[in-house]
Parts: C-alpha cells; structure tokens; sequence
C-alpha cells in the first residue's frame, strides 16, 4: 500500500489539484517550478489542509473531506509519522547536529543510528553547529533527522539538489534501498528527469 | 559608601529586579499573543500595553493608585483576600516599575518571537513535536535572546522610574526611595549637592551597565544564529 491521493486546494492565488493512485513503491511528484508540487507534500504531510479530496497513506487515512470538521477532520502533523525532507534543510541552529539527528527519534525506531550516520556519511559531523555545515552536508543531515524519527512515509523535495556528483549517487543509492529493502512508501518532487526515471516506480506530472 | 546610600541602592534593585521578574510570564504571554494571536481587539490590545510609554506617568500613577487604593477594585481585594496593601510600600513600587517597563519588555519579546523561523517549528512538528514541544525546544531558545534584552531593558527602566512610582507610593524613605526618588528628595534639601552627585553618578553606571548587557546579548544572539 502506497500514496492514496485526490485533493484540490488552494495555496494563495493557485488552485492544486492532484491525483496520486496507490501503487507500492517510489512515486515522483514531476512538473514546472510553481505548479504547486511542494504544497503537495506540504498537504500529506498535514502543515496546510486541502479544502477537498481525501490522503490515505499505507492503507490510514490522514484527511477525509467527509469527517467531521469539529471531530478532527484531519490528522495533525505530529501524528502522520511522515519522515519530511524540506527542500531547505531546516536545521534547527540551536542544536548540534547530533541533537538535530535524535529530535524526533522514537524508541524501537526501525533504522539503526549509527548504521544511517555511517549510510550517510556524517559521523564528523557530530559536534558541529548546523551554521558551519555545507549544503550537501545540512541536507544530508536533514535526511538523516527525517529517517531517524521512525517514519511511516517518505516526503523528498527535491532532495537531490544542491549535492556533488558522488554524494548524488551515495544518496539515490541509499533511496533506492529504502524503497527496495525498508520498503517505505516515498513520495518525492524533482525537476531532473532522469533522476525521476531512474529512481520512480511511476511518475505522476502536476 | 554609606550604609543609607547601600540602602537606597540595594532598594532600587529589589524594587526594579522583582519588577521584571513578576512582569516576564505577563509580558512574554502578551508578545506572543500580539506576534501569533489572531483575535478581534488584537489593535486596542497593542494600544493598552504601549499606553504607559505615551500616557504621562504621573498619570499612571494616579490611575494605580486608584486600583490599589483600599476601595480600588485591586486595593479592596488584595486587603479582604490576603490583608494586605501595596501603598506607601515596596512592593507598590515595584507594581509601578512592572507596568512602566511593560512596554518596553513587550516590545522586544514580540520582535523576537517574530523573527523565529516559522518553516523550523513546521520541522519540528512533522518529527512527531506537539505543540508544546515545539514551544519549548524551538520557539523559546530561538527567542530566548530578545527575552532576556527585553528583560534588562525593562530592568533599566525600572531603575529610573519616578513618575509613576511617586504618585503610587510617595518617596518613604527605606521603603519606596529607590535612587530616581532620593536624587529628587536630595534636591530638595538645601546642601544636598553631594549626595545628589554619589546617587547621579550610581544610577548613570548601573543604566549604563544594563543597557550594555542588553546590547551584548542581542549581538551575540545575532551572531549564534544563522537559519539555514
């Protein structure tokens, strides 16, 4: 079980609408910068409710048009487990990096801590304020705070961008291990083509 | 010094340090109403915690004592609940400085809590932080700096308050003298220049002391924290 999506919502002046079917695996959110993509992800992951349409990821429901309003018509965000990669890497700054890893872990969480430190290649990285990070280090930090919190989906945007080439390959490497091995539902927005090809079980255009 | 002038420092001191200790929740619960909240009033609220920056304080003074006066609304409640009274005593000297420095603590909290990253706290809330957590651990360290210049810059005005605090409490010696009120009463007095000078010279350094604070923890907050 995977993305179960049907919404349509209203971010500012942009009518949303999107229509994910549930296949397993990697679905690749694809389309033109502002078409709304990332209030899509900002939708599943319960930060903006859409106005109509319903989300079910792995089979539960996170927001049904038909529930009552006033019975919560919709899951909060702390509650929908999802493991969210902004497209900026919103680190905390007054946390050290270990402590960014660990802010939402969960005891009994399915990913080992130091297995997904090594995985991502951030040991060194420990002690350090998140200020003095490079990019590709702040997002390889950032994904490794949205593993760690025991996730029960993956929102990506853009998680690839702003990387070298050989971090490029280390992390779609290790995306395609969570959707083969973990087999975590992922939902993931990228502009490049042939990342949404070589990464995305389907593709669905907005 | 002279254990009177020790007297009349260490006065001034309690007076405006329990003052921005009982102001801080009060004054921190404002900012944030007046940076997040979203209600009908939210203008005349702003308006009502600025009106002692604008209103002459002797006004407020007077309006205080009203309040507090044994048939005030306040004085009569506080004397039939706990017996006792706030006027001609310290602690009317410090609600006098607490509601002065009001504004000024209010003003730089709510700054603070603006300029905390919105997109962090949405962060932390899909790591699974409610929203309590999300307070605690995101919105208040981030802005904790402006709390605490906020705090000092209310401290400082404490210190000077005159106004307000000599209409409410009068200037009893030992009791509501803090140092604005004794450099006044020393005026009064026909060789009183000396003392005047050691109360000027006491009340510009531990100003000026505060006011420093104040600036060095705004900067090193600037300094420490960059949002990605």
């Amino acid at each position: 079980m995977s993305f179960d999506v049907d919404i349509i919502g209203r971010v500012g002046d942009t009518e949303i609408r999107c229509r994910i079917e549930p296949i397993d695996g990697l679905t690749v959110l694809f389309g033109p910068s502002g078409s709304g993509k990332t209030s899509v992800l900002n939708m599943i992951a319960g930060l903006i409710d859409p106005s109509h349409g319903h989300i079910r990821v792995a089979g539960e429901t996170l927001f049904d048009e038909d529930w009552d309003p006033w019975n919560y018509g919709s899951v909060p965000a702390p509650k929908r487990r999802a493991g969210y990669v902004f497209q900026e890497p919103r680190l905390f700054p007054h946390l050290r990096v270990r402590a960014n890893l660990l802010y939402g872990r969960r005891e009994g969480a399915g990913l080992d801590v130091d297995e997904t430190i090594a995985l991502l290649g951030i040991a060194h990285l420990l002690d350090r304020w998140p200020r003095t990070l490079s990019g590709g280090e702040a997002r390889r930090v950032a994904i490794g705070r949205a593993l760690l919190s025991d996730p029960r989906f993956l929102l990506l945007d853009e998680p690839l961008s702003s990387l070298d080439r050989a971090r490029r390959e280390e992390i779609m490497t290790l995306i395609e291990r969570l959707r083969d091995e973990v087999k975590l539902p992922i939902l993931m927005v990228t502009h490049d083509r042939g990342e949404a090809e070589r990464l995305g079980t389907r593709i669905v255009e907005i | 010094m002279t254990p009177e002038l020790w007297g009349i420092v260490w006065l001034s001191l309690k007076v405006g340090g329990v003052a921005v200790l009982g102001c801080l929740p009060v004054a921190f619960a404002l900012a944030w109403l007046l940076a997040r909240g979203r209600f009908p009033g939210k203008l005349l609220l702003d308006g009502l915690v600025h009106l002692p920056l604008v209103v002459p304080p002797v006004v407020t003074g007077w309006l205080l004592l009203l309040a507090f006066a044994p048939a005030g609304p306040i004085g009569s409640w506080l004397e039939s609940w706990f017996g006792v009274s706030v006027l001609f005593r310290w602690t009317g000297a410090a609600i006098a400085s607490a509601v002065m420095a009001l504004p000024l603590m209010v003003r730089a909290m709510r700054l603070s809590i603006e300029a905390v990253d919105r997109r962090l706290e949405q962060a932390a809330a899909t790591l699974g932080a409610g929203r309590w957590r999300v307070f605690a651990s995101v919105t208040l360290p981030l802005s904790l700096p402006g709390v605490l210049a906020g705090a000092v810059l209310g401290f400082a005005r404490a210190l000077g308050e005159f106004g307000a605090t000599i209409t409410f409490v009068s200037s009893v010696p030992g009791e509501t003298q803090t140092l604005p009120l004794a450099i006044y009463a020393a005026l009064q007095m026909p060789d009183g220049e000396a003392q005047v000078l050691r109360l000027a010279g006491i009340s510009v350094l531990l100003s000026l002391a505060a006011l420093l604070a104040s600036e060095l923890i705004a900067r090193r907050a600037g300094r420490g924290l960059h949002v990605l």
